[in-house]
């Protein structure tokens, strides 16, 4: 680990010395590792220890960005000056509202010395057990567990400086049996706190029940929706609406629905950084500190993520969810929490007269944004209930559906929610039960 | 270098690996975007380092390291020996790797304007004059155009003796337009989606787009689809543009003929396949006017190259022939299990990654026809061009795809204009239900192509030409 006095040491010289106006550097330093198997066995195992330093440099309000992976002062030196020349080079932005002044930071410490320490053999030991599971059930498994230490690290000209180290524990795997397969998935802060032969028994229970799947016919369905499934369906809707950018565009299905009814009045989805039951993270990528930002509460429409830019457009402050620069994509939620329900699983079961219980979804894409269409296929356990029983699994469903129209049938919610991994943080989310789900089309396992 | 990889394989043999190979890399990658006439992202990535692959009692281990420094040349080696005895813990078929490869020489991809040598300036004002030109058609919201640049130089050496380096330069770019209308929004992207059209080429594949020459275009046909009507629901004749015919040759053959898939070993992420070993040399996957090669010679493809990331030469492989199923892609390891060897595949993305079966070029050979034929061939159907959704089951049999456009075909000619389209099939009845190829065919690139656990983005490119197929389920939504 390089640590936060020898950052801040490293970076105070290259600041100083920037011709740039203003100038920001990001380091993201890793030291990452990551077993997989297949067929009962590891077949891959890697290591990598990186630092990855993203160089900002603002000349009025033009900013010219130059990334590197070398740590060193005349390297960093170098960056900068390659930065600012960049910036020269091209015309004022006139939405460009500078970089931030220090903020104070709430501290966060999502760090796990076990999770840091843990080796090559340990991790191969919690995968052979798995396997042992699988192949005495005779079954076939394969999945990932990677385990590893991250250091974020924000500074800018103007004094800002933020520093967050963090470990984290990720565990998937799917089983796979001759015509069935299952699914089991967490993320944690402590690898201790990852039980990784449950999850292999988890997935391993729904391998065995989903033997010898039938066809059903495709159409609208009420769903039981597993996690794992509603926290695909989130992220997609995430990136296609609920930051600024695509709201100011006007491809945002939130355009003119903010204060109005968007989904069922069980539903509140919010972000949030600092909530210590996920993936957390203290600030953004401009050194911002992260707020929590109420996206729907009880099914109305509440508001959207914000960076500096898109910000200073509506005259407000970012919500720190800046993405590293240049970011085309505009600011994203990265910490996701749906607020549990009252259910248990089996009572979120119960509730279908006659339906579908979905593990996951797989190949996931967006076919309309505007009317957050998505579609994508039910993968490693789907199965037919019917009077709240679970009659048998069924071959795979590829859906095509609106999620806001999904988010607005919600009928009930389990009480337990898990942690998974998203794109850019984690998400904390539980199982639904869900009244108007479309599929359209049927594979042939 | 020589001495770095030769002190990097001595010990890892030392340390008693039986196999060990090191790749050095350095990527730069150059990204210049405009937006609504602003810049906004003009970048400059460098990342360098090495990775050390090794295998100890039959299994693997790989470890990494952007630190040069001797110290860490060793940590990472012994790091790697360590990873690979645990991976013994938990491996039940030792690894073989077949004859041994040995290969010297030296690739570096011909350019005629070496994109990095271009002045930024030059890059800017060919974007912003397509940005201008878009933005000057009344209803459009967004205009983006963007290129981007890469080179890639690295080393491969391997305990066997190979010692190859390469100098891999693409260049790509392109526009988008969107409109947004009171419930509807649109969106328009030239030449290809995904951001932009690449290839293994100089700054003159940029300039042979004509993104200017075809922003206006776009543009009015983004605010045009706002009130086009919507795509039909029905079994109808498919015509896919050549960009969508690549996608469906990426999605529905590419990502199925990789052999690691096929052999269950990224079961737990992307997936297995339905193209089983039972199949290969007898199973119909298509139509005979469906030829399909994997081809990493093709010059211009973004999917082409000197020496796979195991030091294997490039190759061209016959994989399907007049629609009879004959190869897979493979690796050392995985065309071992059959007794071959590799046809050259095995590519990293990065210093910090393995190698996995990625694809080359994988294109579908061109055939006997004129679009304008084939259309004025066709009394009743659909005719969609570029990509807008894309998905696909595990095994690569259950797909969905949209496209940003589309028009009716009426007795033979193109009619009305069509928003949102889709379509959907199972892979083997729909190239069975091909029965046409055209002849103006190109290589495209696909720079978005996602494997493995960690995650790699490969750069691949799939050779096509506009393609038609029957009996064809349209209009999902």
């Amino acid at each position: 680990m390089l640590g936060r006095e020898q950052l801040q040491h490293l970076l105070s010289a290259p600041l100083a010395a920037s011709p740039a106006d203003e100038t920001e550097i990001v380091v993201l330093a890793a030291d990452d590792a990551l077993t997989r198997f297949a067929n009962s066995g590891i077949h891959q195992n890697v290591y990598e220890r990186n630092a990855e330093v993203r160089v900002r440099a603002v000349v009025g309000r033009r900013s010219g960005v130059v990334v590197t992976n070398r740590l060193d002062p005349p390297a960093l030196t170098d960056a900068v000056a390659q930065a600012t020349a960049i910036a020269r080079l091209q015309p004022e932005n006139p939405d460009f509202p500078g970089l931030p002044e220090p903020q104070a930071i709430a501290p966060l410490h999502p760090f796990a010395e076990a999770t840091a320490a843990y080796s090559p053999a340990q991790r191969a030991r919690a995968v052979r057990a798995v396997c042992d599971l699988a192949v005495e059930r005779g079954l076939t498994a394969s999945g990932a567990f990677s385990t590893g230490v991250r250091e974020l690290a924000v500074a800018n000209s103007k004094g800002l400086f933020a520093y967050q180290a963090s470990t984290r524990a990720h565990f998937t795997t799917v089983i796979l049996g001759e015509d069935s397969s299952g699914y089991a998935e967490r993320a944690a802060t402590d690898v201790q706190a990852l039980d990784v032969e449950a999850l292999g028994r988890e997935a391993i229970e729904r391998a065995l029940r989903g033997r010898q799947p039938q066809a059903v016919a495709p159409g609208e369905y009420r769903v039981v929706l597993e996690p794992y499934a509603v926290a695909e369906m989130l992220d997609y809707l995430a990136y296609i609406g609920l930051g600024a950018l695509a709201l100011q565009e006007g491809r945002s299905f939130l355009c003119g629905r903010l204060g109005q009814p968007v989904a069922a009045a069980a539903v509140s989805l919010w972000d949030d950084g600092h909530d210590p039951r996920g993936l957390p993270q203290a600030f953004d990528f401009e050194g911002v500190p992260k707020q929590r930002v109420e996206l729907i509460s009880q099914g109305v429409a509440r508001g959207v993520v914000y960076d500096r830019e898109t910000a200073a457009k509506e005259g407000r402050a970012s919500t720190g969810h800046a993405l590293p620069a240049p970011n085309t994509l505009g600011p994203l939620p990265g910490n996701l929490f749906l607020a549990p329900g009252n259910a248990g699983r089996e009572e979120l079961l119960r509730g279908l007269d006659r339906g579908l219980w979905v593990t996951r979804f797989w190949y996931v894409n967006v076919v309309h944004p505007l009317h957050t269409i998505l579609t994508g296929m039910t993968r490693d356990g789907t199965f037919l209930v019917e009077h709240g029983e679970v009659v048998g699994p069924v071959r795979n469903l590829r859906f095509t559906t609106s999620v806001l129209d999904a988010l607005a049938s919600v009928e009930a919610i389990s009480r337990e929610a898990i942690v998974l991994p998203n794109w850019f943080g984690g998400d904390v989310v539980p199982a639904l039960l869900v009244g108007r789900f479309r599929f359209t089309g049927i594979t042939e396992f | 270098m020589r001495d770095l990889t030769a002190r990097v394989l001595d010990l890892a043999t030392g340390l008693g690996a039986s196999y060990a190979d090191v790749r050095v890399e350095t990527r730069r990658v150059q990204v210049v975007s405009v937006k609504n006439g602003v810049v906004n992202a003009l970048s400059d990535e460098t990342s360098s380092g090495f990775g050390v692959r090794v295998l100890v009692d039959g299994a693997w281990g790989f470890a990494s390291s952007a630190d040069f420094a001797p110290a860490e040349l060793e940590r990472v080696t012994r790091l790697a020996v360590e990873i690979a005895r645990a991976s013994a813990l938990a491996c039940r078929t030792p690894v073989q790797l077949g004859p041994p490869v040995r290969s010297q020489g030296r690739y570096e991809t011909p350019v005629v304007r070496d994109p990095f040598r271009v002045p930024i300036e030059e890059k800017l004002a060919l974007l912003q004059a397509a940005d201008s030109l878009m933005r000057a058609v009344r209803g459009v919201t967004v205009a983006e155009s963007s290129c981007e640049c890469q080179r890639v130089d690295k080393t491969f050496a391997n305990s066997e003796g190979a010692y190859v380096e390469q100098v891999l330069i693409e260049t790509g770019g392109g526009i988008e337009a969107l409109a947004v209308g009171e419930h509807e929004t649109q969106k328009r992207s030239y030449p290809n989606s995904f951001g932009r059209h690449q290839g293994t080429a100089g700054y003159e594949f940029l300039e042979a787009m004509d993104l200017p020459g075809n922003a206006q275009r776009i543009a009015e046909q983004a605010v045009a689809l706002l009130t086009a009507k919507p795509c039909p629901s029905e079994v109808t004749t498919l015509i896919l543009d050549p960009t969508q015919t690549a996608l469906q040759v990426h999605e529905s053959c590419g990502h199925a003929i990789e052999l690691d898939r096929v052999l269950g070993t990224e079961a737990s992420y992307a997936g297995t396949s339905f193209l089983t070993p039972d199949k290969r040399g007898h199973f119909r996957y298509g139509s005979e006017v469906v030829t399909i090669v994997a081809d990493a010679t093709v010059p211009g493809g973004l999917g082409t190259f000197g020496f796979d990331d195991e030091g294997v030469p490039a190759q061209r492989t016959v994989i399907v022939d007049q629609g009879i199923f004959r190869n897979y892609l493979t690796s050392r390891e995985t065309a071992a299990v059959f007794g071959e060897t590799s046809n050259g595949t095995m590519r990293a993305d990065g210093w910090n990654r393995i190698p996995l079966i990625r694809m080359t070029n994988i294109n579908l050979e061109p055939g006997p026809w004129r679009l304008e034929d084939l259309i004025a061939d066709t009394d009743r159907g659909i005719y969609m061009e570029t990509n807008r959704s894309w998905s696909i089951d595990d095994k690569r049999l259950n797909f969905q795809f949209g496209t940003e456009i589309a028009w009716e075909i009426r007795g033979g000619k193109l009619g009305a204009l069509l928003r949102n389209p889709t379509y959907t099939g199972i892979t083997p009845q729909f190239w069975q239900s091909c029965d046409a190829v055209c002849s103006e065919w190109a290589v495209w690139g696909t720079p978005n192509c996602g494997k493995g656990q960690p995650s790699q983005v490969a750069h691949v490119g799939h050779g096509a030409a506009a393609t038609r197929f029957r009996n064809v389920r349209v209009g999902v939504v």
